[in-house]
């Protein structure tokens, strides 16, 4: 069967396309690797989406959007896309699972949490270092976590994190945050919290677990190295320095920007029929609310493009 | 899934022959919930030849962190008792637990 629209990617952006793909009566299909969500999904405390402020967790956000969408007939599924023909009229993706056809296209893949990529980074993820403050804070109950980056994920995950940790420290490669002023002014009141300005982290060392890690003042240049508490034998890095998108499947298909889809302001890429709509397109602020707008716009320009190309 | 606690780890995991799956878990870990269905399911296909278990990390963190497990999820597989591969945070995805699985079944 062909579909209307296929989706791929269940974070906000996919998720209200779906809403308004499916409110139109397009025969829609979502396509989710993992599970629901996206990185919200992760999210402690969604304090600036429109009308979320009661339960304004990110499970509990999406678990709303998810039962819009389904209220409204749009059909989901878990695979991962794998290979696509996005240039034939019929767009054709093919998943591990199954293969699906569809009038048009909407890429909503989104990001991923970007790594600092130093050595040890990648052999001690889940290991000590993390970037999941919700998954793995627990693990760091009355102990020492660091958090690497000063934008708002890190800043607000910092404050999270002081629920359990005994003392938070913010590492910022620059001397002042990034984050917006009413999540600094949180984090310059928590007492569990201190920053370490002008710092980046060079490498994490650990035998199995994380056990020290050497960090560089970009201003002197000087390196320390910073050890775990004896008693503790380990401690938590949690990092958020920023987000790579999702498009590797893309690349060479369409046309991008620093691996960021490129699309006009209807979210059309150069292929016609295929939209990007999220955090994996090029665009100025990457959001929740952001990235549901994208997904509406989206889909009502997947609506025009059918019903110019085909006939019923 | 049979489930573990600070108790009956030893027994079940490290002093069980065979295969053992651990499907390390936390409650406030979404992915991690995201992920159960998919093992459970898991079970019920590779279930007679792997013992499919998990482990509410946030109850036994100290047990958790000598099986050098510090963050979710983590579906391990271990042998005769000893761990012998996993897969890690992000890495843990439906897919990539099946192939794990696959290879050890």
């Amino acid at each position: 069967m062909v579909y209307d629209l296929v989706i791929i990617g269940a974070g906000p952006a996919g998720l209200a396309a779906g809403l308004y793909a499916s409110r139109a009566r397009l025969n829609t299909l979502i396509v989710e690797k993992e599970s629901e969500g996206g990185q919200i999904k992760t999210t402690d405390e969604v304090a600036n989406y429109p009308g979320s402020i009661r339960d304004a967790s990110g499970p509990s956000l999406i678990e709303r959007m998810i039962e819009q969408v389904d209220e409204f007939g749009a059909k989901r599924v878990i695979d991962e896309i794998v290979e696509v023909d996005l240039e034939s009229k019929i767009k054709v993706l093919k998943g591990t699972k199954d293969e699906y056809k569809a009038k048009a296209v909407i890429i909503a893949t989104g990001a991923v949490p970007r790594p600092i990529g130093c050595p040890g980074e990648k052999e001690l993820t889940g290991r000590g270092v993390s970037y999941c403050a919700t998954c793995d804070a627990a693990f760091f109950e009355d102990m020492e976590v660091f958090v690497v980056g000063g934008g708002d994920s890190a800043v607000e995950e910092a404050i999270y994190l002081t629920k359990f940790a005994r003392k938070v420290t913010i590492i910022h490669r620059r001397d002042e945050l990034r984050a917006a002023k009413s999540i600094q002014e949180k984090a310059f009141k928590n007492e569990k919290i201190d920053f370490m300005w002008d710092t980046v982290v060079t490498e994490f060392k650990g035998d199995g677990i994380l056990e020290s890690m050497v960090v560089k003042n970009v201003k002197t240049g000087e390196e320390r190295e910073i050890f775990a508490d004896e008693e503790d034998g380990t401690f938590g890095v949690f990092v958020f320095v920023g987000y790579s998108p999702a498009t590797k499947l893309f690349e060479g298909i369409i046309e991008m920007e620093n691996g960021y889809i490129k699309t006009d302001e209807d979210m059309r890429t150069n292929i016609p029929g295929v939209f990007a709509a999220g955090d994996n397109r090029v665009k100025s602020l990457r959001q929740v609310v952001t990235a549901t707008a994208d997904g509406a716009i989206a889909a009502v320009q997947a609506e025009k493009y059918i019903n110019e190309n085909f006939e019923d | 899934m049979l489930e573990l606690n600070k108790d009956n780890f030893e027994e079940e995991v490290l002093k069980a022959e065979g295969y053992v799956l651990v499907d390390f878990w936390g409650p406030s870990c979404e992915p991690c919930k995201a992920l159960m269905p998919h093992v459970e399911a898991y079970e019920e296909k590779y279930g007679d030849k792997i013992k499919f278990t998990s482990l509410d990390v946030t109850k036994a963190r100290r047990l958790a962190i000598s099986q050098k497990v510090l963050g979710l999820p983590v579906i391990a597989i271990y042998k005769d008792g000893e761990k012998i591969d996993a897969v890690v945070a992000d890495e843990a995805t439906p897919a990539s637990v099946e192939e794990m699985i696959k290879k050890y079944y």
